[in-house]
């Protein structure tokens, strides 16, 4: 089993539609949170890896403010970006840096402040989060994509809309319990089923709320982590895959195949397979994306997450349950932010402080955190 | 002809695949062909992955495609919203896939996945130009 690299601290600001101050301060909630759940000071911090989608900042290299307010001059800091998963992807190349000996300890710091720009705004950048030169020139948008996975994944198994609204349904009762979450009303199906249509077959809320928010993640080699760690969560396994950013170069849109590759290789990694996972995050930013995760993971058969789903397997008191945090649908989705929260929601299951949301004797969790519609996946596995 | 020509909103100007939008104007959709490899491509390239090789040639999007998926957008991005409700499309012609939208002559009802569609250029009132899918016993 690997236990080379640990995450001794964690913290993110609540999830909010409109974040009362500048990035700067959002960020810095989040950093001294995690600083202090880890007990360590700044100046034993490394290097800070920052993590954002640099179309919704208005500052430019973004690492260098963030870096002067939370105090690591002079330690290096740079900006990683792969949209909704940047946060993981710093999870691997702080990784990589701790692995390599270049540093002891590594702050991943990740936010987004989504509410200064319009919601029709953020769908035209999210837009040009896919081909712009062939795609962007029709009006595509992030629904509509996952709405032409789903109508692919309908054709093909027989799902419906009420599945889906059962995803739904399972994240609004967890995010009403998630103080961090920007979304805490408990929804029907009914009323799932009865919203307005964004991009058919997904209607309002199958998507995830946009939110304001930031997260941070302490890293810190084997030595480090036992020194100053009571409760040290190993990173076991990890995996990344990209695909093609334009859909016509897919294969199929019943699943993802950049999780599937991705969740080979941390599986492998970590000598572990689905079966062995007891709680994992993963990345539902509309309905349909968390039923084809339960597949892409392994977690189901291909075409067999409805019955995982309907048989509530995937609930607390399941078989395998997912997203008990409130997930992008409930708990919100800023998008550097969403990767680094994702963690810390199992890294605080596996240390047994989840709360209401807890997930009884919890040892191993598995977080997918994906990167535009399939362009990028990272699937990160933990264990105490 | 440059390609911001291409589309209902074009974020390209130049790009060395322009000629595509001098086929568009013929009325014709094209993809390009690796004169090296033989590997087709749908967005059209100048380069091929492949092989590396830049010498490419046009190629005809054959006249018979299968919907892969299709969605209809009630919401747009900025700068689409006088389209909607619009619906896009994936469409399977063999040796490649292409992305677009749907025609409006398409009744929302008949809309299924599998169901057999054609390209078809068209010319938007602002002057643009783009294609959409439309039933194979269209005509124009």
């Amino acid at each position: 089993m690997n236990k080379d690299v640990a995450i001794i601290g964690v913290g993110q600001t609540a999830f909010v539609r409109s974040y009362p101050g500048a990035v700067r301060e959002m960020v810095f909630e989040a950093f001294a949170e995690a600083v202090r759940d880890a007990g360590i000071t700044p100046r034993e911090i490394g290097a800070s890896l920052v993590c954002s989608a640099p179309e919704y900042d208005k500052q430019r290299s973004p690492a260098g403010m963030v870096a002067e307010y939370l105090g690591l001059n002079p330690q290096p800091t740079f900006v990683l970006e792969n949209i909704c998963a940047s946060g993981t992807t710093g999870v691997r190349v702080a990784y990589s840096l701790i692995k390599a000996g270049l540093h002891d300890i590594v702050a991943v710091i990740g936010f987004q402040k989504m509410s200064e720009l319009s919601s029709a705004e953020s769908q035209e950048r999210m837009g040009r989060g896919a081909d712009i030169m062939w795609e962007a020139p029709f009006g595509t948008m992030m629904p509509a994509y996952y709405a032409m996975h789903a109508r692919a994944h309908f054709a093909k198994y027989g799902t419906t809309e009420e599945d889906l609204a059962l995803v739904r349904v399972k994240a609004s009762r967890y995010g009403a319990l998630n103080d961090r979450a920007v979304f805490r009303k408990e929804v029907t199906k009914e009323q799932c089923l009865s919203a307005g249509v964004v991009a058919s077959p997904l209607k309002v809320y199958d998507c995830c709320a946009n939110a304001d928010g930031a997260s941070c993640l302490i890293l810190a080699n084997a030595v480090r982590a036992k020194e100053i760690s009571e409760k040290p969560v190993w990173i076991l396994g990890l995996g990344a895959a990209s695909a093609s950013m334009n859909l016509t170069g897919r294969d199929s849109l019943e699943g993802l195949e950049v999780t599937r590759l991705a969740a080979r290789e941390a599986y492998q990694m970590a000598g572990l397979s689905p079966r062995d996972i007891d709680v994992a995050e993963v990345h539902d930013c509309f309905t349909i994306a968390e039923l084809l995760a339960y597949e892409d993971l392994g977690f189901a058969e291909p075409g067999k997450g409805t019955d995982l789903l309907r048989a509530g397997e995937t609930q607390i008191g399941g078989r395998i349950p997912v997203n008990v945090d409130g997930g992008l649908l409930s708990k919100g989705h800023p998008i550097g932010a969403t990767g680094g929260s994702q963690v810390r929601t199992i890294v605080l299951q596996l240390r047994g402080e989840a709360g209401p949301m807890q997930v009884p004797g919890a040892e191993v969790g598995l977080v997918q955190n994906i990167g535009g519609v399939g362009i990028y996946s990272n699937v990160i596995i933990l264990g105490r | 002809m440059g390609f911001e020509k291409f589309g209902h909103k074009s974020y390209t100007a130049l790009t060395k695949v322009a000629g595509f939008v001098d086929r568009l104007v013929q009325g014709e959709l094209f993809a390009t062909r690796c004169s090296g490899c033989g590997r087709i491509y749908f967005p059209p390239r100048a380069d091929c992955a492949g092989c590396l090789g830049s010498a490419m040639q046009w190629e005809k999007i054959p006249e018979k495609g299968k919907l892969v998926s299709f969605t209809r957008v009630n919401y747009a991005p900025a700068g689409f919203e006088a389209d909607v409700p619009y619906t896009l499309a994936l469409v399977d012609f063999g040796e490649v896939k292409v992305f677009g939208r749907l025609g409006s002559t398409v009744a929302e009802d008949e809309i299924k996945v599998g169901m057999e569609l054609k390209p078809l250029v068209v010319t938007l009132p602002d002057g643009q130009l783009t294609y959409e899918f439309v039933l194979g016993n269209h005509k124009a």
